[in-house]
């Protein structure tokens, strides 16, 4: 198995550098420089060239490749073009606020999913699958920023039980306060976000539950007089989890890139809102490195499938 | 002396196996491993073995949809393992298969009409009356109603299905046909159906058969001349009489005697003697196959037949063949 | 006459009938059939002829909302039909053992097969899971594992068809059932697999003193290892007897047909023989009448018995109809 995975891991590499590669053009491509924004432009042209020059702007492509290559080592992805700080430290406070919200979502994700997914399986046909159906309609045909803008609504306004933007209340002091208060405003959009992300799951659960069902193994079981209750635990509701299993890495991708639209709707300084932020306001330095991100995190969610198939499945497991 | 139409000279095709850490080639899967057959004109011709032996394997290689490693294929005097040569030939108009999951092998959303009207399409140019003729013409070779062109591969029973694979076989008029397991999916009268117009269809336009099955009663009844193949390589050749009566090489004796006999007074006897069969087989291991475990190259014994024997086998296996005889 | 415990099974006037578009079609009509000890009984036919529904119902393994299975099956006094699942789950694997036909689908993919085998002794016996891993290491040498310690350890997709089969075998046999049902044992398997697999079941059956429903369409098979023999067409048993009779003096039109249709005849240039027509499906089966009479038109109604019924034609061989009387194949008599 660790084989495999390390096999797997090396096969990561290219992977890494095909996306450096086309990030690096995606950059080179769009519009500005380091020193758009950055400079009067009452600047003589001829200065700014030599500056250009300087920062080696003219330099062989390869060349300005490695030395992006090596800055993205060195933690360097170059400084926003807007907010003129260094996009690491902008995208990093934004990252612990989505990987928060992220964390919550799928965790609530799943603890609705499962039952969900399990129930509508056991029961197929009959009225709790489908109320499972019903629900995963509305949540497959509702697009989610009205889903969110109802939420907010409904919870938010309405209800008033929850707060409605931003990620802390401006004066939540002590450890204790900063975290309750982080929370809070987490469980709104981390709620709905996990809702309306249960489809996939759901439905992986009821198919393989109702695939496996009739499956000539669990006629096997029950001929060996083991109990209707230890059938569906032990064989049927194991057998169907392995898909689930292998898709929490893709699960994982799907939210961050959810997370543009929730975060925008709440307001959340998450990095899908400072995704949206940066294309609305030109800010290329910082999209770039957003997608080296989200792609680095989409190799890596993959490769989390990947492992935990190899963990999971004896078939992949043994070779 | 019957003309061939399809000679088969040392075939090789075999799979890379990787493994190791950087899942580099280390071995072959030597999937068929030096094989030669002749198929006569107008002859069924069949191939014999278990599964994993490259018997299915052989058949795609001769269709020509199998790479093969080595070897060649001759028709009409032409290697047809190079694809080339298969367009110059018009070798896919030729040479047919038939398989054994009409199910899966016929496109359930077609209907009849198109299924078996699609290869004349590939090969022919007819206008649609004509095409509609040819079909009906078909599906009456192969007893369908004529109706049955309207209608979908699910409407049909397997035995129905399996005679409108072969009518889409039989569409080109082929040369040859490349059955593989025809009949193994199917119950016994409907067997029965398909081996029969499968015969008169043979007589009729003149088709050879590459006949591949695990089931030696149906090959007996269908091949005049048969192969035996086990782990890639052929064990024992010969005619339907050579094989049957007078079979030679361990493994052929084995599968011989594992075919259940419907001979209830002499049961207990059967029984027995399968059980010293396999006894030797299982003893004498080092006799039949290489160190390898591999098949010995064949060596001549009787005119058509031909068996895998250790060198210093052979002359005795003769005197005993001529004793016998 | 033999003794009362020598009766293992007796199954009398069992319908299965299956809903079909909300109507319930028999698809085992009025089965009348006895297993005793050390016996082979085979029950053989063609696809859909109700051989394996005559399978499920005994072991009760069925759809129970769109399935009904009326008669009796007796068990040792006990009536299996209608039997709580309770009651019938401490009955199922340790009393009766079911072997199905293919043995990688019919394994857990995800569990190592000792722990499948191991699964049946610990709803059945009162052993902890030493002992009982040292059972299945005893069954894993008794079916004729060659590495019974490794085995036990492996996943189904790591063993070969016939080492699967055997797990099955040692899963069915694991309490020492009295009754084995073995539903296309050898079907999956190459010739000379399914020639051990069936040694196998013959040596466990007399060293058990079980009893074997043996359900093949093979009748090669049937003749190898079969004592008692009950043929169906259509779902209803038409001819029964041992297997000697049934092999060397068949008398229904439909087991003479089915032999006659065998490649195994030493004419190879003769045609085989074909029966006319197709099996109908469960829906359109006919109910009145004999349902084999439209294979045969060449025999005039007035040949079959209005409703036909199972006679004793001698001691022990019954035949359905009496039809086989006037009998004959269409190119023996006059023909066409």
């Amino acid at each position: 198995m660790w084989k495999t995975v390390l096999r797997r891991i090396l096969i990561m590499i290219p992977q890494l550098i095909i996306l450096s590669i086309l990030v690096f053009f995606l950059a080179k491509m769009m519009p500005g420089d380091p020193f758009s924004g950055q400079i009067n432009p009452n600047t003589d042209p001829k200065q700014i060239e030599a500056l250009k020059r300087a920062a080696g702007l003219y330099d062989p492509v390869p060349v300005q490749y490695a030395r992006w290559v090596g800055n993205l080592f060195k933690g360097d992805l170059g400084t926003s073009y807007i907010q003129h700080v260094p996009v690491t430290s902008l995208i990093a406070d934004r990252a612990v606020n989505t990987f928060w919200l992220s964390l919550f979502s799928t965790v609530i994700s799943y603890s609705i999913a499962i039952p969900m997914g399990i129930s509508a399986g056991r029961h197929q046909d009959e009225w709790q699958d489908q109320a499972v159906q019903i629900f995963n309609y509305i949540t497959l045909a509702v697009p989610p920023f009205v889903f969110y803008i109802l939420g907010i609504w409904l919870f938010g306004f309405t209800l008033g039980w929850f707060p409605i933007s931003g990620s802390i209340s401006p004066n939540a002091s002590g450890f204790w306060g900063t975290l309750g208060s982080e929370i809070y405003h987490i469980i709104l959009p981390g709620t709905l976000v996990a809702l309306i992300t249960t489809t996939s799951v759901v439905q992986y659960l009821r198919t393989g539950i109702v695939d496996n069902k009739v499956e000539d193994y669990v006629r096997t079981a029950h001929s060996k007089g083991v109990p209707e209750k230890v059938v569906f635990n032990k064989h049927i509701l194991r057998n169907s989890l392995l898909p689930i299993a292998s898709s929490f890495g893709t699960v994982i991708t799907g939210l961050l890139s959810g997370s543009m639209i929730v975060e925008s709707v709440f307001s959340y300084p998450g990095m899908g809102k400072l995704f949206l932020d940066s294309i609305g306001q030109r800010d290329y330095t910082t999209l770039t490195a957003l997608i080296l991100i989200f792609g680095f995190l989409t190799l890596l969610g993959n490769l989390l499938s990947d492992i935990i198939m190899s963990i999971v499945d004896p078939r992949i497991r043994i070779k | 002396m019957a003309k061939e139409i399809i000679q088969v000279k040392n075939l090789k095709v075999h799979y890379p196996i990787r493994s190791g850490f950087w899942n580099r080639i280390t071995d072959y899967v030597r999937a068929v491993d030096d094989i030669s057959i002749t198929i006569n004109e107008g002859e069924t011709y069949g191939l014999i073995g278990e599964s994993g032996s490259g018997k299915s394997t052989t058949g795609k290689a001769i269709v020509g949809v199998e790479p093969v490693t080595s070897g060649s294929i001759l028709y009409k005097g032409v290697d047809i393992t190079k694809a080339k040569n298969r367009r110059k030939l018009n070798y896919n108009k030729d040479v047919q298969m038939i398989f054994q999951d009409s199910m899966s092998s016929l496109n359930p959303r077609k209907r009849i009409e198109d299924i078996i009207a699609e290869p004349i399409r590939n090969f022919e140019n007819l206008t649609t009356d004509q095409e509609r003729e040819r079909v009906q013409e078909l599906l009456d070779i192969v007893g369908m109603p004529s109706d049955s062109i309207y209608k979908y591969p699910h409407e049909f029973s397997g035995g129905q299905r399996q005679r409108i694979g072969v009518a889409r076989a039989v569409a080109t008029n082929p040369r040859l046909i490349v059955a593989d397991e025809p009949t193994s999916a199917l119950d016994l009268s409907v067997q029965a159906q398909v081996l029969n117009f499968m015969k008169h269809i043979q007589q009729q336009y003149n088709i050879a058969y590459l006949f591949i099955s695990h089931d030696l009663g149906v090959v007996k009844h269908m091949s005049e001349n048969l192969a035996i193949m086990h782990r890639g390589r052929l064990v024992e050749i010969g005619s339907r009489e050579d094989i049957y009566k007078h079979p030679m090489h361990i493994y052929t004796k084995r599968l011989l005697s594992a075919i259940p006999q419907v001979d209830v007074e002499h049961r207990e006897e059967h029984k027995k003697h399968r059980q010293e069969v396999e006894q030797e087989f299982q003893n004498d291991q080092d006799k039949w196959y290489d160190k390898d475990g591999r098949v010995f190259p064949l060596q001549q014994v009787s005119g058509k037949h031909l068996v895998a024997l250790p060198k210093d086998e052979l002359n005795e296996e003769k005197i005993n063949e001529k004793e016998g005889a | 006459m033999e003794k009362q415990s020598d009766l293992l099974l007796d199954i009398q006037h069992l319908h299965t009938a299956y809903r079909l578009n909300g109507k319930f079609y028999d698809a085992a009509d009025d089965i009348n059939l006895t297993l005793k000890r050390n016996e082979i009984l085979s029950i053989v036919g063609e696809s859909g002829c109700g051989k394996s529904t005559i399978a499920s119902s005994i072991i009760g393994l069925y759809d129970h909302k769109n399935t009904k299975v009326t008669g009796d099956i007796l068990y040792n006094e006990l009536n299996l039909v209608g039997l709580n699942e309770n009651l019938f789950n401490k009955i199922r694997g340790d009393k009766i053992g079911m072997i199905f036909q293919d043995p990688l689908a019919s394994l857990n993919p995800l569990m190592r097969v000792g722990d499948q085998v191991a699964e049946t002794l610990y709803y059945h016996t009162d052993m902890n899971e030493k002992e009982r891993h040292n059972r299945v290491i005893e069954l894993f040498n008794q079916v004729g594992m060659p590495k019974p310690e490794e085995t036990f350890q492996m996943y189904p997709f790591e063993l070969s068809g016939g080492l699967r089969q055997r797990v099955v075998i040692a899963m069915a046999i694991a309490c020492k059932p009295e009754i084995i049902i073995a539903d296309e044992p050898t079907t999956a398997l190459d010739v000379t697999i399914q020639a051990q697999i069936l040694d196998l079941l013959e040596d466990i059956q007399k060293q058990s003193q079980s009893g074997i429903i043996l359900i093949t369409h093979d009748l090669g098979v049937v003749a190898e290892t079969a004592d008692q023999v009950a043929v169906m067409y259509g779902g209803q048993i038409v001819e029964k007897a041992d297997v000697k009779t049934v092999f060397e003096h068949p008398l229904h039109p439909y087991t003479r047909s089915l032999l006659n249709s065998m490649p195994q005849s030493e004419d190879e240039e003769e045609d085989l023989h074909v029966i006319q027509g197709t099996v109908p499906s469960l829906q359109d089966m006919p109910r009145n009448g004999d349902r084999f009479a439209a294979r045969i038109p060449w025999i005039p109604a007035s040949a079959h018995e209005e409703n036909p019924v199972m006679h004793e034609v001698e001691p022990g061989h019954w035949v359905r109809c009496t039809c086989w009387k006037t009998f004959h194949f269409q190119d023996e008599v006059g023909g066409e």
